[in-house]
């Protein structure tokens, strides 16, 4: 069991660290509530804006950093291909190409569907 | 019955492989399949020719089953069991089930009651229901319960009978609600099919039982290791076929859908809701004689339900104004005398099927004598409104006369026979449940002669805009000759057809003494039965009848309620499930969100706070899930300590 | 010794990929590209017959593939990909499914404005947008590569052999479904509110299923179905880790089978989505849910059944109740069917708790059988219509069988088969999972099974008796004549369920050959 035994301490140290967070800010904060602080905040903006009478609300933001993480997280793929490249060989690289198709494939469609471009 | 169990000879008698007339043992069936699918199928260009194919099928059928007699009478006595396998249904591992045909000499007579008498209710109903715009529609329903019915008996294994069993249901449920414009109709055909589900639960567990214990359902195997089964497990499957017989056959505690089942048309009740469906669950236990046999305690507790709905029926036919409630009150109670006869073991199988023939034929012809009565009445049902029918419908009247001296047991109409041999086998067995026999004789020849009394003698109370005729020939005919059937059938079964040596074979026959000399008991029910007879007579013949019904006893009046049956139904099963239902419905939808709220004032301003910025309930969905979660962990925690 | 260090080396070492074996699941991704890339460059209105071309070929490829490798058995990829029997099986039946879907999503006949999803997906629905891009004639045929992607998904997740690729082909099977769930032409909001709450209990329960995966990694050292078997057995007095993550993998799983008490998405996402999408999620998914559980139960934690037998026992006892139960206060033919699909989850959960050969292989046939039945009811229900749209509320369905007697007929039929009256694949069905439930001893639960199919008999008639035993009012919705495309659906989904009911034979060979799951 001792094996468990640092995840176990990792665990109790995570708890104890939002309980401990959140349990002061409440106890010692000022409690002065207004619309702005109960709303979600995300990086400025408002995250759902209704305009008037209907109409589109925007998710550009959203767009570009969903797109972000999906290249992101391809660059992370490739690291450990290059690093094992030797050994990985003509399969490696097929297979890599392979990904990165799949890849390109979304980014064309991003791009013809204009999702690229801000306005 | 002490405690040795005798081999019935279902176990000896061999299968033989079907050869030539045989092998139409399919067409029996097809034939009235293929007319519903024509009349069901071809809409309304079948209309005007539709109804004749329909009875000319099933005449085809009856025809073919006259000639399978013959050639089966011809065979040797051990080789009347003829197989016929059309392919395989059902095959996994070791499991096979067939699409197997059994004619044996059960099934035979079975197939020649629903053929013959079908074939009647056919021609008559091309007189009742000439008006009706969509008898189309009828006669193929029509063909299609004969079709299943032929499955249901024909069937050479337990499912492929499970699927006549469901086929005769679906018929009975279409043909329940043939009139949908009428509100109760179409809730009887409601009621009917739900509490036959009730019952087909039990025959689907046997079935699987079956095949859990013995590794398949075909009749022959099963019997043929019966005997290697457990007490326990013979006792489960015999109680199990019983809940299926008391669906189907209208027995306590499933009887109350028989009575609103009257709502269907007159043909329909006379066919399915007396003559032959109603006797499938006869059929079913003696047909498993090889398990009760085997299983005493399951045994005795047909005897039991046998004897209550012997009861509950003779009292409730005894009570009701309405004349068909009255003639299923008394199918019911008939259907008793057979469940008991059955239930008496080998002493009584081959009596409860001797019974379930004559009582076929006459209660076929007391309905369809109802029938050409209310057709004449303009459909007037209540016999308060009847009265000196006699003198203006005589054909009904004899044929219904005829029909109702043998269902009271009067020698030598046939159901003197058949009635005086079960009460004679319930003495052999016990003497109580023998004076139960003679007891509910003693009521039938009441309310039996109640109802002739008030239909065809007394003073007119007719309605003033009736005017009763006498029905057209296409009506009278089926009518005289059910009513010949009723005089001469019990004696040509018993001293032409030799009903007891038939059927020995499959269902096996002893005889045990008894403690009254035989003379005796058939004196005593005689008496019994005239008693009764007389004092209705007197009551309803004599003095004159209001056309209102008095208030009555209580026990009239709960008779006439049926005994409360639907109460008793509507308070322990409909109401409860109801109100499960319900229940379970604002938990689904509510009760987990309310939760939800009530948690939220324990947990302090931090959990207000958060609850305040969620919307919709996903969360509450998402909380069920929790406690399903500990739910599931916690089984499989406990388990293990 | 450092563990890590170790292992390092064979992180990298060359795997042989079977791709014959796998080239079914290859076959339909590599078409979602091409779909995708025909979204991005094919004109607007060649989009729909580009991609219905593509869509039914690579179906129709697919399949054809799978019956070729029919007698394949082999595990490749590293042990990740188990191609045997009951994976063939079902991916086969997940594709002739997915292509009747498909024919339901291809349909226009039947909505006067042309297509039963909305015209673009992210207009505000009541918006000015939202009319304009209608009124334009807007079309979207984004669904298609969705429908592809999400087809691949759960062809993966029948066939893997390795929770970490279970995981995967999970989310690729659910989230394209989260999105098309969401995009209904009509009552716009009801089906956005569905899609995201499908969306986020089922990331909830992909949560559970994660966690799961971790307490199983932490006990078993590795993620391999095979591997986790051999640990599982190797030291089964551990055992504290290791049930707390047999519960985890199972509500993860059990949440797709929508077994109670994980089932509450299923009544709002099957009334909310657009029919033709309900369809795939009430019989494809089953499926795919269906393979997974057992693979996982079955190959995985085989040898500790006797602890979790009795975990499934009170979850389907609880399923097949609740689902009939409240299935009878339904007044919405959707919710209805919603909660039968529930109570149906519960009677396939009775086969599951056999496990053994027999089990197996009554599970594949009623999935199977149920599969095809549930289509040609969405099918039945996508045509039956008033001036609003679809007419789901049960009282606008009074008197339709005298209106349109065959479609009545039909959908009669169907309930028919689902409470399980002979003659029908729904009888043999549940006849196939409850004696294989029996023959293990579990006969208390078929009793249960055995009342609460009589339960649910009674909701079905009460559909039969409302169509044909009732008049029709002014209120009663009427019948639209269909495309070619759905009376297909309808026709295939009667056809199997007569043909099944009366010759069983061929789809029982073709199960019980299935054998068994590798490893």
């Amino acid at each position: 069991m001792n094996v468990y035994t640092p995840i176990l301490i990792l665990g109790i140290l995570a708890f104890g660290f939002a309980a401990f967070s959140v349990l002061t800010a409440s106890l010692t904060g000022p409690k002065r509530y207004n619309r702005a602080k109960v709303d979600a905040y995300e990086c400025g903006i408002d995250p759902t804006p209704q305009p008037e009478g209907g109409g589109r609300f925007p998710v550009k933001y959203y767009l570009t950093a969903m797109l972000f993480i999906v290249f992101d997280i391809e660059i992370v793929f490739l690291y450990p291909w290059a690093v094992a490249f030797d050994r990985l060989a003509f399969f490696g690289f097929c297979e890599m190409v392979v990904f990165i198709i799949t890849v390109l494939v979304v980014y064309a469609y991003v791009w013809r569907r204009r999702g690229l471009e801000w306005d | 019955m002490n405690g040795t169990v005798a081999l019935s000879a279902a176990d000896l008698q061999q299968v033989t492989p079907a050869t030539g007339i045989f092998t139409l043992i399919a067409l029996l069936i097809a034939l009235p399949l293929a007319g519903a699918a024509i009349l069901l199928l071809g809409g309304r260009r079948t209309n005007r020719w539709g109804p004749y194919l329909g009875v000319l099928t099933v005449t085809g059928s009856a025809v073919l089953a006259i000639v399978m007699l013959v050639k089966l009478m011809s065979l040797p006595t051990g080789s009347r069991s003829i197989g016929q396998n059309l392919y395989q249904w059902v095959f996994a591992g070791s499991f096979k089930v067939n699409f197997a045909f059994q004619l044996d000499q059960l099934s035979i007579v079975f197939v020649l009651l629903i053929t013959i008498v079908g074939t009647l209710i056919h021609i008559y109903s091309l007189g009742y229901m000439a008006h009706d715009v969509d008898r189309r529609k009828f006669f193929g329903y029509l063909n299609l319960f004969v079709a299943a019915m032929l499955i249901l008996v024909l069937a050479g294994n337990y499912l492929l009978l499970y699927v006549g069993w469901e086929g005769v249901g679906l018929a009975s449920y279409l043909l329940i609600g043939f009139w949908q414009y009428k509100p109760a109709a179409a809730a009887a055909a409601k009621k009917a099919f739900v509490i036959n589900r009730v019952g087909d639960v039990g025959l689907s567990l046997a079935i699987m039982v079956m095949f859990v214990t013995f590794g398949t359902v075909n009749y022959s195997d099963v019997f043929g290791s019966a005997s290697h089964a457990s007490q326990g497990t013979l006792t489960a499957i015999g109680l199990l076929l019983l809940l299926a017989a008391c669906g189907k056959s209208a027995q306590f505690p499933l009887q109350s859908w028989l009575l609103d089942a009257m709502e269907g048309p007159t043909p329909v009740s006379a066919l399915i809701h007396a003559a032959t469906m109603v006797t499938a669950g006869v059929y079913l236990i003696v047909r498993s004689n090889a398990i009760f046999d085997r299983a005493p305690w399951a045994a005795g507790m047909v005897i039991a339900i046998g004897i209550i709905t012997m009861f509950m029926g003779a009292i409730i036919g005894s009570a009701k104004d309405d004349i068909k409630k009255s003639l299923a009150g008394s199918t019911m109670s008939q259907i008793g005398y057979m469940i008991t006869a059955a239930g008496l073991g080998p002493i009584g199988y081959v009596f409860a099927i001797f019974h379930l023939l004559t009582h076929g034929v006459f209660k076929a012809g007391l309905f369809l004598g109802a029938g050409s009565v209310m057709h004449g009445m303009k459909d007037n049902v209540n016999m308060r409104m009847y009265g000196a029918l006699r003198k203006v419908m005589v054909v009904t009247f004899i044929t219904f006369g005829a029909c109702y001296l043998s269902i009271i047991g009067i020698p030598p109409f046939s159901g003197f026979w058949s009635k005086d041999d079960i009460i004679h086998a319930a003495f052999e067995r016990g003497t109580l449940i023998g004076v139960a026999g003679v007891l509910v004789a003693g009521i039938t020849g009441f309310y039996m002669t109640r109802m002739v009394a008030m239909t065809f003698f007394g003073k007119a109370r007719w309605e003033d805009d009736a005017h009763p005729h006498e029905s057209p020939k296409v009506m009278t005919i089926p009518l005289v000759i059910l009513g010949v059937g009723a005089v001469v059938l019990g004696m040509a079964l018993l001293f032409w057809g030799n009903i007891k040596t038939w059927l020995e074979p499959v269902t096996g026959l002893t005889e045990a003494p008894t403690v009254i000399p035989d003379w005796a008991i058939m004196t005593i029910s005689l008496a019994c039965v005239l008693v009764g007879a007389a004092i209705a007579f007197v009551m309803y013949a004599r003095r004159s009848v209001p056309t209102t019904a008095p208030r009555g006893s209580w026990l009239t009046r709960a008779a006439r309620e049926e005994l409360y049956g639907n109460e008793v139904n509507n308070t322990l099963v409909v109401r409860p499930s109801y109100y499960a239902s319900r229940v379970l419905n604002w938990f689904d939808a509510r009760a987990i969100d309310g939760f939800v709220n009530g948690l939220g004032g324990f947990t302090g301003a931090a959990g207000t706070r958060l609850r305040r910025m969620q919307t919709g309930f996903a969360r509450s969905y998402a909380l069920s899930m929790v406690g399903g979660a500990v739910l599931v962990i916690l089984a499989l925690v406990l388990v293990r300590l | 010794m450092n563990p890590i260090m170790a292992s390092a080396p064979a992180l990298f070492t060359i795997r042989s990929v079977d791709y014959r074996a796998i080239s079914p699941v290859l076959i339909i991704l590599a078409v979602a590209l091409v779909s995708v890339f025909v979204e991005a460059f094919v004109g607007r209105s060649a989009r729909r017959p580009v991609q219905l071309v593509l869509v039914f070929g690579a179906f129709l490829a697919t399949f054809i593939d799978l019956i070729t490798l029919h007698a394949t058995r082999l595990v490749t990829a590293a042990g990740s990909v188990a191609v045997d029997g009951p994976a063939l099986v079902m991916q086969g039946a997940i594709i002739l499914l997915a292509a009747l879907a498909a024919m339901l999503m291809a349909e226009r006949m039947v909505d006067p404005s042309g297509d039963p999803f909305a015209a673009r997906a992210s207009s505000l629905p009541g918006s000015v947008d939202e009319a304009e891009f209608s009124a334009r004639g807007y079309f979207q045929t984004e669904v298609w590569p969705l429908l592809l992607f999400s087809v691949a998904g759960m062809m993966l997740f029948v066939s893997a052999n390795d929770l970490l690729l279970m995981f995967v082909a999970l989310e690729v099977m659910s989230l394209p479904i989260y999105l098309m769930a969401g995009m209904a032409r009509r009552r716009r909001l009801l089906s956005q509110e569905a899609s995201l709450k499908y969306f986020l209990l089922g990331a909830f329960a992909s949560a559970f299923f994660l966690y799961g995966m971790a307490l199983t990694f932490g006990f078993a050292g590795s993620v391999n179905l095979g591997s986790i078997a051999d640990a599982v057995s190797a030291k089964p007095s551990q055992s504290g880790l290791l049930l707390l993550a047999v519960a985890m993998l199972s509500i993860g799983l059990l949440f797709k089978v929508a077994a109670v008490p994980f089932h509450q998405w299923t009544p709002d996402a099957y009334q909310g989505a657009p029919t033709a999408v309900t369809a795939l999620m009430a019989t494809t998914v089953k499926i795919a849910a269906f393979g997974a559980l057992m693979r996982v139960l079955y190959v995985a934690f085989g040898g500790i059944r006797w602890d979790w037998t009795p975990m499934l026992w009170i979850v389907a006892i609880l399923t097949m109740v609740v689902g009939s139960v409240i299935a009878v206060t339904q007044s919405d033919i959707k919710r209805m069917l919603a909660y039968s699909s529930v109570a149906q989850a519960g009677f396939i959960l009775v086969g599951v708790i056999a496990v053994s050969g027999k089990g197996l292989a009554s599970v594949l046939f009623y999935v199977i059988a149920y599969g095809f039945a549930t289509i040609g009811a969405f099918a039945v229900v996508s045509v039956v219509r008033d001036a609003s749209g679809e007419a789901t509320h049960l009282s606008k369905w009074a008197g339709l069988g005298k209106k349109s007697p065959v479609t009545g007929a039909v959908l009669s039929l169907l309930m028919l088969s689902f409470a399980g009256i002979p003659l029908t694949s729904g009888f043999i069905g549940k006849f196939a999972v409850f004696s294989a439930a029996i023959a293990n001893g579990a006969t208390w639960l078929v009793i249960v099974a055995v009342i609460a199919s009589v339960v649910s008999a009674f909701f079905y008639a009460r559909v039969i008796v409302l169509m044909f035993f009732s008049e029709p009012t002014e209120a009663t919705a009427s019948v639209v004549v269909p495309s070619a495309f759905t009376t297909i659906v309808i026709a295939a989904g009667a056809t199997v369920t007569v043909v099944v009911g009366i010759a069983p034979q061929p789809l029982l060979d073709l199960v019980n050959n299935a054998g068994l799951f590798l490893r």
